[in-house]
């Protein structure tokens, strides 16, 4: 499938992964993050249920303590 | 634009900043100093000796609460301007309501486990409203690799998004007033265009 990650294009030799797979399989590393699918949230809880297909937006941003 | 008709679109312009600490006393000293006159300042800890590092306060402020202390630093600037201080530890329910009427808000707070929520619930529960983070800030030098960025619609980051802060990596004045003046800037380019449009 080819999908839009973080506004570059993504080629990833599966037909459908959820947002968790995807997390794993770019290797994300920080704790905690906030993700949206196609414009809209995803939260913690819920990256294993969504699942992302062929055209869809994901958008990943990590977050670190510090302010 | 001429700095008169700068002060003139700014004057009924609201901004949030939550936590006040180093990165939103000094983006709320920004803000105030070019004219922006309304604020909604949110942080439910005082100030310690430990915060003079980097944060907009004075050692005659040490144990006031850092909501009262910025709001008397800001009516030193500016006499004329409104502030709703809420001393409180926002939970995610209280965003909306909280944060009601700004025109864009000051991500300022310390923990990551924060910045996630208050950036789900501004993605969530105010969609339009503009939120400006600050992500990575920590530590000395790297002047290069600080940035800002849209990240998707409503959200906007400043900052190196990878320097934590760490017993290693201490939060200091020079880089956290980088990026808390990076976010005030941003938040100004945002406020003035939307005068503009409108």
């Amino acid at each position: 499938m080819k999908i839009t990650l973080n506004n570059r294009p993504e080629e990833i030799d599966a037909s459908e992964m959820t947002v968790n797979d995807i997390i794993q399989y770019k290797n994300f590393t920080f704790k905690l993050l906030v993700t949206k699918v196609n414009g809209k949230l995803v939260k913690t809880a819920e990256r294993s249920q969504v699942t992302v297909r062929d055209g869809d937006t994901v958008e990943v941003m990590h977050l670190i303590s510090g302010g | 634009m001429k700095w008169e008709e700068i002060k003139v679109h700014l004057l009924n312009k609201k901004v949030g900043v939550a936590g006040c600490g180093g990165l939103g006393s000094n983006a709320a000293v920004a803000l105030a100093r070019v004219g922006v006159r309304k604020f909604v300042l949110v942080d439910f800890d005082i100030i310690e000796p430990s915060n003079l590092n980097r944060q907009y306060y004075f050692r005659r402020q040490l144990g006031m609460k850092k909501v009262d202390g910025l709001s008397y630093n800001l009516l030193e600037i500016d006499a004329a301007i409104e502030i709703t201080a809420h001393d409180m530890k926002l939970e995610y329910g209280d965003i909306s309501t909280v944060f009601a009427g700004c025109d864009l808000v000051i991500e300022a707070f310390d923990k990551a486990e924060a910045k996630q929520m208050i950036a789900e619930a501004m993605i969530e529960n105010m969609p339009s409203t503009p939120l400006i983070m600050g992500i990575g800030m920590a530590g000395i030098g790297g002047f290069q690799l600080i940035k800002q960025e849209k990240w998707s619609d409503n959200i906007y980051i400043c900052g190196d998004s990878v320097s934590e802060i760490s017993e290693s990596l201490p939060p200091l004045a020079p880089r956290v007033g980088i990026v808390s003046n990076m976010q005030a800037n941003l938040a100004l380019e945002l406020l003035l265009s939307e005068s503009k449009s409108t």
